[in-house]
């Protein structure tokens, strides 16, 4: 197979429109899980409040603004056909030119700041991007952009449990973070997890597993059935839209799962708020 | 129940809000969360004067995206308001009335609402660009050096909010969650 060659401009170009897109454009899949959960919901309040989200994402794309005031730390999945050359700069800094970019001529919040531990100071343009890069077979890059917002972020968490704890100790792990969490990661909320791996792979794979349609069981029959089981379990916690009391806490769950060593269990939790926000470009 | 209420908010109207009550608000209110909090208290240990009257005030929790040229504002949902616990009591103790954002509060602050008569609101997070179009009017009035994070004083017309605690020490969260569990 013949190299194909891209221009690092190319990458900015398409990083600045998906950060745009992402955050005006509420993905279809989300949009319709929501209108089924308004549906399903079994309280008036949090029906009231769906509806009120759903008329949010409305006027974000009619208005071209942002479906939520947090737009994020800009975290991209990237797969890279490892017969592409890219030429006339550098890799990951066109990425976050892209994100500069896109922040900047988007209106879209800057929220990364640097100097972690002492005072904090705001970067003013969004980078850098949180960027996993795969090498895959083939000539395109696929880009997936998921902006991922504080609020929901926080309440991440991972367990290293012992493989006696097995399978129930998992969706113990699962089931209690989301009703630790409550209201604060904005639900309704997809509830991405994942088991095995190591405890850095594990915490990866329960993001990765955010980047599903909403709803798209995973393809192990296994799996999809430990996903219906802490769906069912998780809307029983009854916290609700927002936390306000209600039967729809999480559209879906979405589980992945990887190979583990003899003597470990890590379990991983990323929660996503309503605004799953997703968009993917190919090169 | 749907109540319309103009601010800024009175003891008396305050007792008539209960939890679980959605509300829309009409009038001034002033934006912070944590930097602006961080600065107000600073300001009250070195005993300077403060740049909003806090008295009979509302506060809403939100960092809000940059304005497109020809708006008033970008998208504008609440943040997590647990973050400002840490000043809300001295803030309330100081004639603070209302406080809007998203999450639940700590025991010592939602005990300090029913002392000083005062109300905690939810906006619907991730709603930013729904309570956007109920800003009427939108200024910087102090920190301008924190962008985002600045002060700025709102005109909100039917802003809506649902009351999580009241002032009589009531918390939707525990009460709605307690409704509708399954076990």
């Amino acid at each position: 197979m013949s190299i194909r060659e891209v221009a690092a401009s190319q990458i900015t170009e398409t990083v600045e429109k998906l950060c745009m897109e992402a955050n005006y454009y509420l993905p279809e899949d989300t949009y319709t899980a929501l209108e089924r959960a308004r549906a399903a919901e079994a309280s008036p309040l949090c029906r009231e409040i769906i509806g009120d989200i759903l008329k949010n994402a409305d006027i974000a794309r009619e208005k071209q603004m942002p479906i939520c005031q947090d737009t994020g730390i800009a975290v991209l999945f990237v797969e890279l056909g490892q017969d592409v050359h890219i030429v006339g700069g550098d890799f990951r800094k066109a990425v976050d030119e892209g994100v500069a970019r896109g922040y900047r001529n988007g209106y879209l919040r800057k929220s990364t700041q640097d100097h972690v531990l002492t005072e904090r100071v705001n970067r003013g343009d969004n980078t850098p991007a949180v960027c996993h890069i795969e090498i895959v077979p083939g000539t395109d890059i696929r880009i997936t952009i998921c902006p991922k917002g504080g609020g929901s972020e926080n309440m991440s968490a991972l367990g290293m449990l012992t493989p006696s704890q097995g399978r129930e100790g998992v969706k113990r792990f699962i089931v209690e973070t989301v009703s630790r969490a409550g209201g604060n990661p904005c639900p309704p909320i997809i509830v991405g997890c994942a088991a095995g791996g190591t405890a850095e792979q594990a915490m990866l794979l329960a993001k990765k597993a955010l980047c599903r349609p909403v709803g798209q069981p995973n393809p192990d029959g296994e799996v999809a059935a430990f996903e219906r089981e802490v769906l069912d379990e998780v809307n029983r916690l009854g916290i609700g839209a927002q936390g306000f009391g209600g039967t729809q806490t999480a559209l879906a769950v979405h589980m992945l799962t990887h190979p583990v060593h003899l003597a470990s269990l890590p379990v991983a939790v990323n929660l996503q708020c309503h605004a799953a926000r997703h968009r993917t470009a190919v090169i | 129940m749907a109540r319309y209420i103009q601010l800024p908010l009175t003891d008396d109207v305050i007792r008539t809000l209960h939890a679980g009550d959605r509300v829309f608000l009409s009038g001034t209110i002033y934006t912070g969360r944590d930097e602006a909090h961080h600065y107000l208290c600073r300001m009250l240990d070195r005993g300077e004067p403060l740049p909003i009257a806090l008295r009979g005030a509302v506060i809403y929790y939100v960092g809000p995206c940059p304005a497109k040229p020809g708006t008033v504002i970008g998208s504008a949902g609440p943040t997590t308001s647990g973050r400002m616990d840490a000043y809300a009591v001295r803030l309330m103790e100081l004639g603070l009335k209302g406080m809007i954002g998203k999450g639940q509060r700590k025991r010592e602050v939602v005990d300090a609402m029913v002392k000083n008569t005062a109300v905690y609101f939810a906006a619907i997070g991730g709603a930013g660009a729904l309570l956007a179009g109920a800003i009427a009017e939108a200024e910087v009035v102090a920190f301008p050096e924190l962008g985002a994070e600045a002060i700025y004083r709102l005109r909100v017309e039917n802003f809506p909010v649902t009351v999580i605690n009241d002032c009589y020490g009531r918390d939707l969260y525990s009460e709605g969650r307690t409704q509708y569990e399954q076990k």
